[in-house]
């Protein structure tokens, strides 16, 4: 009883512990835009600010890949729409034209980013409910084919720019916030990500979240005890589609940009990646992933423009040693059990 | 007046020339411990398995309360009041006894569609969890997670879960397969302690066990029932003796 009570303060000790860490790491990445003014290196903002968005995806995907065990190897797909959403509305707010006999067009942030999170869920929830009929090695391959089949279909489309994609002469609005200065939008997307990674935290804990954890590990005990699992790993995906198609509304704001390599599935690739190398199923493993997968193709970029040859066999090796990524890695210096 | 909770009808299964199930009929009555013993292959894992819904029969009728399982999926025949453990067991690995036991709990108590409230907090769960616990004597393992348990917790915890969904059937496929004497013993305590509250087939090899536990027997041999009657008649029985019992002496 008494060794009890020790473990359960030490416990609670650690989780403080760990709570004032997260709320120390969010003040420094607020502090960041100034620090980089200060020392001179402006282009730090741009770069965090990337890492900020690429974070937003991969925990997103995390839900679906390292909660409920849905391997979907189609995830840039929903970041690639949620990024056409926002060109796609700017373009018609310029021109002035209708969209399917409707006058829609939008630069304001608070129409575009929950259109865009509307339309991937929609989106997400079709290719969804036929993929997830399959699973396993088949469920991995239909979600590559059906983002494939999106990334032709923009390659396509000509009226919305085709290969080239779309530019985005100027980011979405926002009442009382000048979204041009880089250190508002940067503001902008740390807050976002917080608040999503938050909202993630509260689902996994929630008794949703304990049903896609259980489908990750047996299916049949699910079935056995009387949970018919297809409607939760739709809704999982479905969230999970939603997440990526915020991080690809912040992402066409932050670049100015949209094209079809945002669907490519190399990139649907580097989100798993950054998953992984975080720590699937770890709440702040996938950002911690994203961070270091940005890093390092900076890195290895500035070394040699054949970077990939060396990336590749790095990821290889971290993802053999590193058992449960770079959250497992924390968790060994912690101290502290993985449970 | 006995109630038949479960009624099979001219089960039938094949896989390939093999026949998991041969014209099989079954009767079990509300309250009973109904064992159905037989040799390896004879087809009893597939009858639970099709009790289930886990595998469809060629031809056949499953009843259970009065209600026709053909068709249903197994987790609504779950919800109508049916429950199996596992041969080899299948829990959620990388959690504690607690959560497990909680999620059954869970699942027991409708939809789980609720995004906010954590689990870890919620007494709802952890207050029936923590009585399942006890009475299956499981409390002092709770927050252990279950990859660290023995075999035979695992078949404890096999039973628990099952027993969480407060079904009216319990199918028990081998609940004592690859338990030491102590720990087979202690199971067949449990199961004596919930006979009557709970009505059982019973799936075993442990003949001490079953004729400890079971009110009938039911012998399967190639997927048809040769025999079926209460122990002492199975035991009395030249075919059964000669089919299955014969090298137990």
């Amino acid at each position: 009883m008494a060794e009890t009570n020790i473990n359960l303060a030490a416990g609670a000790r650690s989780w403080r512990w760990q709570t004032a860490v997260l709320i120390g790491l969010v003040l420094l990445l607020a502090a960041l835009p100034l620090l980089a003014n200060m020392l001179g290196m402006p282009s730090l903002i741009s770069l965090a600010t990337r890492i900020v968005i690429l974070a937003i995806a991969a925990s997103s995907l995390n839900l679906a890949l390292g909660y409920a065990g849905l391997i979907s190897f189609g995830h840039a797909a929903w970041y690639g729409i949620g990024a056409y959403v926002v060109g796609i509305l700017y373009r018609h707010f310029v021109s002035g034209e209708a969209l399917l006999g409707l006058p829609i067009g939008s630069d304001q942030l608070l129409i575009t980013l929950p259109a865009a999170m509307l339309i991937t869920g929609l989106c997400s929830g079709l290719i969804g409910a036929l993929a997830l009929r399959t699973s396993g090695v088949q469920f991995i391959m239909i979600t590559l084919a059906f983002a494939q089949m999106i990334f032709f279909f923009f390659v396509a489309l000509k009226a919305y720019g085709g290969d080239d994609g779309l530019i985005i002469r100027r980011r979405n609005e926002l009442p009382f916030v000048d979204l041009r200065e880089n250190e508002n939008f940067y503001w902008l997307s740390l807050l976002i990500a917080v608040v999503w990674i938050l909202l993630l935290s509260r689902i996994v804990q929630s008794r949703f979240g304990a049903v896609l954890t259980g489908i990750r590990q047996s299916e049949p005990r699910m079935a056995a005890l009387g949970i018919a699992t297809y409607p939760y790993k739709l809704v999982a995906f479905i969230l999970s589609g939603m997440g990526c198609g915020l991080a690809g509304a912040l992402m066409a704001n932050h670049a100015r940009f949209v094209s079809p390599d945002m669907m490519h599935w190399t990139q649907s690739g580097e989100f798993m990646i950054m998953v992984i190398l975080g720590g699937a199923g770890t709440l702040l493993g996938p950002a911690a992933g994203a961070a270091m997968l940005i890093l390092l193709e900076m890195q290895l970029g500035a070394v040699t423009e054949h970077w990939q040859i060396i990336l590749g066999p790095l990821l290889v090796l971290m993802i053999l040693f590193w058992r449960g990524g770079l959250s497992g890695l924390w968790r060994q210096m912690m101290g502290t059990r993985h449970d | 007046m006995t109630e038949i909770v479960l009624d099979v009808r001219d089960l039938t299964k094949s896989y390939g020339g093999l026949k998991a199930s041969d014209h099989l009929s079954f009767q079990l009555t509300r309250g009973d411990i109904h064992a159905v013993i037989g040799p390896n292959g004879a087809g009893k894992t597939t009858f639970i398995g099709q009790v289930m819904g886990d595998v469809r029969p060629d031809h056949g009728s499953i009843t259970f309360a009065g209600q026709s399982l053909n068709g249903l999926s197994t987790p609504q025949r779950v919800r109508l009041g049916l429950a199996r453990t596992f041969q080899i067991p299948r829990l959620l690995k990388e959690q504690s006894v607690e959560d497990n036991i909680a999620l059954a709990v869970q699942a027991r108590q409708g939809h789980s569609f609720l995004f906010w409230s954590a689990v870890a907090q919620d007494r709802s769960l952890l207050d029936p969890a923590s009585e399942i616990m006890r009475r299956s004597a499981l409390s002092a393992r709770a927050k252990v997670p279950v990859a660290l348990l023995s075999h035979g917790e695992h078949k404890q915890l096999e039973l628990a879960l099952a027993l969480a969904l407060r079904p009216q059937l319990l199918l028990l496929d081998e609940p004592m397969a690859g338990m030491g004497p102590s720990e087979s013993r202690a199971m067949v305590q449990i199961l004596l302690g919930l006979k009557g509250q709970v009505s059982m087939l019973l799936v075993e090899h442990d003949m001490d066990a079953v004729f400890a536990l079971a009110d009938r027997i039911s012998v399967l041999v190639y997927g048809r029932i040769i025999a079926s009657g209460t122990p002492q008649e199975i035991r009395a029985n030249a075919e059964v003796r000669a089919a299955y019992l014969g090298e137990e002496g």
